[in-house]
Order: structure tokens, then sequence, then C-alpha cells
């Protein structure tokens, strides 16, 4: 919770300088787009955020976006199929990978890394064999269902952003409140005892790849959506990166067992806000991958001499009650 | 009783070793000479690896004095130990098995060609490593990877190296431990081989039947403190036995005897992971408290675990309340009634991390839920009660259990098994590690237990633990059951002599 706390305060910091040195940062324009992509990546550092806490890593997600926001127009303008079919299918089909990775991770006892990894390389040639190679979009169809990436809230707020608020809600609920986020904590912490308390750690394992895969065929989706032109080799390039880099700076640990939702959505817009700071600060936009790369190597290097200096201070007590 | 006549090789005096809680060696004497072979036993938790570690430099002592050839020294590294020709190799072998023989023998000390530059001199290392191979009477390829070898080999590499480090007294932790009969011999030639040659050996062993084969002397430790020496022609079992055991049989004994009540677990013909051959079958009934005792590695953790479906299916048929269950994994255990409370705390029994009262329900945490939500509310009652009856020392549930001391982490692993209301309760090793006080309201509450009619089977190393607290005793040897011993025939010495594999 503190950690929480602390990472949305570095958020706010972060915002206010950038807006007190640039006002046109703190635009409404400028806020209304930040708020839209924090919440496209946002659903993607959910997902990236339950394999995190399991102490694994999901590197497809960038690739799964491509297979599912090339299938997803594909399905409704070029085979015609109704909305509903089309989405179940591609929930569907991001449903079934997560559980392939998962059954991978957990049954043959493959590494998260290379598992990920060869998805990565697959889904990214089935999405360009399948269309082809040949851009995918709604044209100008679709209009009333585009809105509900395109759609603002009161005029100002972006659906992306009401949609991570209600999904991150949702996560939440699951990871803080019920039996299945204790068990994912406990056995990102401590598989082995976790084990030998009764929980079934394998199908623990499994539901957090379903999570990602799902949040990132979802997320697909709404980008396909949003950007109405998929351009199947590139499309969703690097999101996993982004993700990730999200839910480390919202204070997820790759060693499993640490991580909060709300952490996680700030970190999301971390991302967002510096990559926006950078092209408002006149930093040469070239170094923009620079500027976050440093921003999230610092964030991890000062929680790293606060641990310590917790983990010291408390030994310290210890050996003075004792 | 050492040779009058030999002039010691490295004699230590007055040594003391306090761990926290512990301590380990209290003024404990040892010589040992140059060509001699001097067994060194006790019970588990005498004392022996301690001093062994205090000669070899990974604990230095806290007070007594070491003197090397009548020259007084301190030894307070192991590359220190090293330099003066001490090798200690540890049970469990320090080789990186992914590289050759000879690459291990060399490890971090690599003869360099060029001054300054680091190129390893490759043929200087291979000429030296066949010497030594040689000169042990070894016929493999310097070239072979370590991984390749049986362990019976990698300890010859072990032994290799310590030569080659120009050796005269080499500490063996144990080292029969994961050999087979030939290997075993193989080794025993080579320490007679050594020996010939003027090596110190020092042999620390439960096994007391080796011992009687190989040692010139033996020095037995009990409780950390000296038991007594044996020369060559005094070296027999039972005097081995009786200074390991020593103290009166009397003074320990304030057992009541618990009511017995019907069959409660029946194992019949379960095998323990890598003793296929040996079946196990026994039963426990309601309210009693079988002690089950054993040499470390005697398959007793493995047994509990297996009954607990750890690594999946159970071979063989398990029994609760004389209904046949079906255990493939933990929670198939804990649904039958079953409990298990995990031999080490901070890698099995905890997630250290968490809460107190997270740590106390996550067993139970199926039965806390209101559509797969936790009940909060219960969840923290249920903590509380737990601390409060376990007399758990924190001041709020909300605290980090890593941060309890160790007798505080066991009552809280003992609270999320017992919370659970089991009709079995396995225990492995309840007390290791943990203070005094701790330890007595543990066996208190295994008394309670016992007297509402849970059957609780413990696993313990602490033959005094095991004479306090069971009704009856199975002892485990080489992965069977060795034997079983009621009460009216319990003395440490029987079982010793079972977990041994003497009687």
């Amino acid at each position: 919770m503190k950690k929480t706390l602390g990472i949305f305060l570095l958020l706010a910091a972060i915002f206010l300088i950038t807006g007190v040195i640039e006002p046109r940062f703190l635009r409404v324009g400028n806020l209304t787009n930040m708020a839209r992509w924090t919440g496209l990546y946002g659903i993607l550092a959910i997902g990236a955020g339950f394999v995190i806490i399991t102490s694994g890593i999901d590197l497809s997600i960038g690739s799964l976006i491509g297979l599912t926001g090339s299938l997803f127009p594909l399905f409704l303008v070029g085979a015609g199929l109704p909305v509903g079919v089309g989405f179940a299918l591609v929930i569907l089909l991001a449903l079934t990978i997560g559980f392939t990775h998962g059954v991978l991770i957990t049954k043959l006892k493959l590494q998260p890394f290379i598992v990920t990894l060869c998805g990565l390389f697959i889904y990214r040639g089935v999405a360009r064999y399948i269309t082809g190679e040949i851009n995918q979009g709604f044209g100008n169809d679709f209009q009333g269902l585009r809105l509900i990436v395109k759609y603002r809230v009161f005029d100002v707020i972006p659906m992306p952003f009401v949609i991570v608020l209600l999904l991150g809600g949702i996560a939440a609920l699951f990871l803080n409140k019920t039996i299945y986020g204790r068990y994912l904590l406990a056995l990102g912490r401590n598989e082995k005892a976790a084990r030998f308390s009764g929980i079934n750690t394998d199908r623990m394992v499994i539901c957090a790849y379903m999570i990602c895969s799902v949040l990132a065929g979802f997320g697909g989706m709404l980008f396909a959506l949003d950007q109405n032109s998929v351009q199947p080799s590139t499309f969703g390039n690097f999101y996993e990166l982004y993700a990730i880099a999200g839910a480390v700076l919202g204070g997820c640990s790759l060693r499993g067992g640490e991580g909060t939702i709300g952490g996680i959505i700030c970190g999301a817009a971390m991302v967002e806000v510096i990559k926006n700071a950078v092209f408002f600060l006149n930093v040469a936009t070239e170094s923009e991958f620079t500027v976050i790369g440093c921003v999230i190597l610092i964030g991890v290097t000062v929680d790293e001499f606060i641990k310590r200096f917790a983990a010291k201070r408390r030994a310290k007590q210890q050996a003075g009650s004792a | 009783m050492p040779n009058a006549d030999a002039n010691p090789f490295l004699e230590a005096t007055g040594i003391h070793k306090r761990f926290p809680g512990v301590h380990a060696l209290n003024n404990v004497n040892a010589t040992f000479c140059l060509g001699e072979v001097i067994a060194v036993i006790g019970e588990n938790g005498a004392g022996k690896s301690t001093l062994m570690k205090v000669i070899a430099g990974v604990h230095p002592p806290d007070a007594g004095s070491i003197k090397l050839e009548g020259q007084p020294v301190t030894i307070p590294t192991v590359s220190k130990a090293t330099e003066l020709g001490i090798a200690f190799i540890h049970q469990e072998l320090n080789l990186s098995d992914n590289l050759s023989v000879e690459a291990n023998i060399y490890l971090g000390r690599e003869p360099r060609k060029f001054r300054g530059i680091g190129i390893i001199d490759q043929k200087a290392i291979r000429r030296n490593t066949r010497d030594i191979l040689d000169q042990l009477e070894m016929d493999y390829d310097p070239e072979t990877t370590v991984r390749e070898l049986s362990i019976g080999h990698q300890q010859m590499v072990e032994i290799a190296k310590a030569l080659s480090q120009n050796a005269l007294m080499i500490i063996m932790d144990e080292p029969t431990s994961s050999l087979t009969q030939h290997e075993t011999d193989c080794l025993f030639n080579l320490i007679r081989h050594l020996k010939s040659q003027g090596v110190c050996i020092v042999y620390i062993s439960h096994r007391l039947m080796e011992v009687g084969q190989i040692a010139d002397r033996v020095i037995v430790l009990r409780d950390g403190e000296n038991s007594g020496e044996l020369a060559r022609h005094e070296i027999d079992h039972e005097r081995m036995v009786s200074l390991m055991v020593g103290r009166s049989l009397t003074q320990f004994y304030q057992h009541e005897e618990h009511q017995r009540g019907v069959p409660v677990l029946e194992v019949s013909d379960l095998v323990v992971p890598g003793h296929s051959d040996r079946p196990i079958n026994f039963t426990l009934h309601a309210g009693e408290v079988v002690g089950m005792a054993g040499l470390v590695g005697a398959g007793r953790t493995e047994l509990a675990q297996a009954i607990f479906g750890v690594d999946g299916a159970v071979s063989g048929t398990i029994k609760v309340d004389g209904e046949i269950v079906e255990i493939n994994n933990p929670r198939d255990a804990i649904n039958a009634g079953i409990a298990l409370v995990p031999e080490d705390r901070r890698d099995y029994g905890l997630i250290t991390e968490f809460a107190v009262r997270d740590n106390i329900s996550l067993s139970a945490l199926d039965r806390y839920q209101i559509g797969k939500f936790v009940r909060q509310k219960e969840v923290a009652d249920l903590a509380r009660e737990a601390v409060d009856e376990f007399n758990v020392k924190t001041t709020s549930i909300d605290n980090e259990v890593g941060l309890l001391s160790g007798g505080n982490q066991q009552k809280v692993v003992l609270a999320k098994w017992i919370s659970l209301k089991p009709k079995v309760l396995l225990l492995d090793e309840p007390t290791r590690g943990i203070d005094v006080g701790s330890k007595s309201e543990i066996y208190q509450l295994i008394e309670n237990l016992a007297g509402q009619g849970v059957a609780i089977l413990a696993i313990s190393s602490d033959l005094e633990e095991i004479l306090r607290i069971s009704d009856r005793v199975l002892v485990m040897h080489d992965g069977a059951l060795a034997g079983a011993l009621g009460r009216d025939m319990l003395s440490e010495e029987a079982v010793m002599g079972l977990a041994t594999g003497m009687s």
C-alpha cells in the first residue's frame, strides 16, 4: 500500500514538474490523449502484472495484439461475422493461447521466458500469414462499435481510461479479496510453501497466463478499433515491453509475489507521461527510449535501496528488542 | 588416548562455539596425528560437524586454541586452512558439475602462462592432474565432465583436489552417505592408501560399522562436549553407542501414556522415493504420539511427504478412519484430514514475507470464503485466536512472519496446520532450531492434541525429544522401517542400534 502511494506520488511529481515547466502539457487535449494511451497500455500492464506476480514473464503480448488486432477486423469486415461472434472468437483464441503457455510452463516445466518468446515469433508469423500482410481495418463502417474506444465521457474522459479503471477494479478485487489472489501472491513468493499448503499451484499459474493473454487479446481489439489501420507485421511491436515496464514501475518484482493493481496502472501511466514529457520538454524525441530506460533503472535502484534500508532498520529494532 | 609416541599434527584445546540459542561446542579437546584415521562420532547435533568446521576455518571458534605441529595458529578462513594443509570434504560435494575433472581440481587457482595475463596453462593442469590421479590409482580421463561421474567418483575428485593443494589432513563429513557398497570399499582402500602416505584422515560418520572397519581412533562427542575416546583395540559397537548416548535414562521420563484409540491412519506398502524395494507398513491410532527416529537421510522426511502427496500420486494404500483415500497432492491429503508440519519452516512452512494472519489462514482459505471472496473478518478472528492459543509472541497479526523468532515462527506453522483440525498430524522436526521455552510449549501442545484424539507422527533427530513425547517409536534405516519400539523397550541404545542398522 505504501509502495503504491509512493508510485502515485512520483507520478504526480513528474506530472506537476513538467506542467510547471511547460503549461501546454496540462492542456485538456493533451491530458485526454495521455489518459487514452494509459488506458490502452494499462490493460496490457495489468495482464503482465499477473504473470510477473507468479514470478513469470510474458513476451508474447505484442505479437498477440498483432494477431488479435488483425483477426478482429478480418472477422467482422472480411468474413462478415456478427460483432459478438467475432469478439467471442478472439477472446476464445486468447484464452487458448494463455492456457497453452500455462500448461507448457507448469506441466512440462519449460521456462516462461522461452515459451512466450516462441509465442512472440509464432503469433506474429500467423498474423502475417493469415492476412497475407494486407492492412486490416474497419474503413468507414462500424462507427458505432468504434465508439467503445473513441467515445469520451463528459467529452473529456476517453473510454480506454474508463475501461482500464473498470478492469483494474475487478483485477484488484480478484488479487486482494479472493482466495485465488492470495494463492497467486503466495506461490509467486514461495512456490514450495504454497504447494505444501495444499494450493494447486499449477492451476493458479495457468490461470495467470490466461488472464494475461485474454487482456492482451482484448487490448488488441481495442487498439484495432482505435487505430483503424492494422499492419500485421508491426502492429503491437514492443507492446509487451511497455506492459512489463509499466508493471515493474508499478511495483511488481520479477522475483514474484509482489505488486498491486493500483501501482501497475500508475506504472503504465508513468511510461506514457514520460514519453509525453520528453516531447513537451524539447528533449530530442529520439531519446524517448533512453529516458524511459533510465527512469525505470533509477526507480528499481531506489526501490532496492529503500528495501535494504528498511531491512537494516528492522534488524536493528530486533536486536534492540532482544 | 592419542598415540603417545607420535607428535600430533593438529591439537585443538578448549574449543568453544556458540550459535544463537545453542552452545554447540563446550570446551572440546581433540588431537589429530599424521598417518592416522580418526573417526568423530556422536548423535545428530552433538557438535561433530561444528568441530570440523572450526578446524577447517568455516566457523572461527569463540574461545580455545589450535596448535599445528606444536605452533599456535588461528584459522579464520577456509583459505587459511587450505594453506596450512587442511582440507574439508563436505557431505554435499562442492564441484561444478558442468566442468571437467581437471578444471574442478584447479578451480580458482589455475596455473597461468605469461605472467599477469589470465591465460590458463592447460598443459600444466593436465600434467599435474594426471600425476595426482595416478598417485590415487584412479584411471579416468582428466577431461571427463564431472556430471558424468558417479557420486563415488566425484568424491574421489574432491580428494584429488585436496591432495593437489598438498593437504596433510583431510576431513570427510559423512563420506559414505550416498555411496554404494562397492564405492565405499573403494573409498576405504583409498583412505588406507593415503594413511600409508602419512596423511591424516578425519572421518565423521553415523555408520558405526564402517567406523569399526576403518578407524584407528574414535573421538566421541555428546551435546557439544567430549564424551570419550576409544583406541583401536577398544572400538566396538556397544562402547561407541554408550559414549554417544551417555546420559542416564531416567532423567527425562515424565511421560504419560495416552489412551490409544481406534486406528486412524493405516499405511500399507508405501514406498519412499528411491527405495522402491522396501515397502513400509504402519498404523497410527487416535490419541497416540508415535515418534519416528532414524539418521539424517534415512528417508523419514520422504516418507512423511509421500503420505502428504507432495510428489504426486502415492504408491501403496493409505486408509484414514478405515476408508481408502486417494492422495495425489497435498490438497487431497488435507481433505482426508492429514496435515504435515514440514521440516524447513522458512522454505516449506511459511511465506516469510506474508503477515501472520495470511500464513495461518493460507491452507484454510477455502473454508473461509464466500463465493471465492476471503471472509476477512473470520480470517482475522482465526488468526487472533490461534495467536492467543499458541502463545505466538507478536504485537499484531499483521506483522511479517519472517521477523518473528524461530520459536514463534514454528508456532505459526503449527497454528496454521492445527487450525485445520486434522485427524492425523505429521510433524517433521517440530522443534529444530528453536529455544527451550518454545520447545516445551510445543511439547505441551502435542500432549493436548493427543488428548483430543489426534493421531500424531513426530519425526525427530533429537533422541531426547523422541523419548520424551512418544508412546512408541518407529525407527527408519536406509529407506525402510528397521523396527518399532514400545514404551517398555524404549532406550536411546535401542533406537540408535536400529537407526545405525546394527541390530
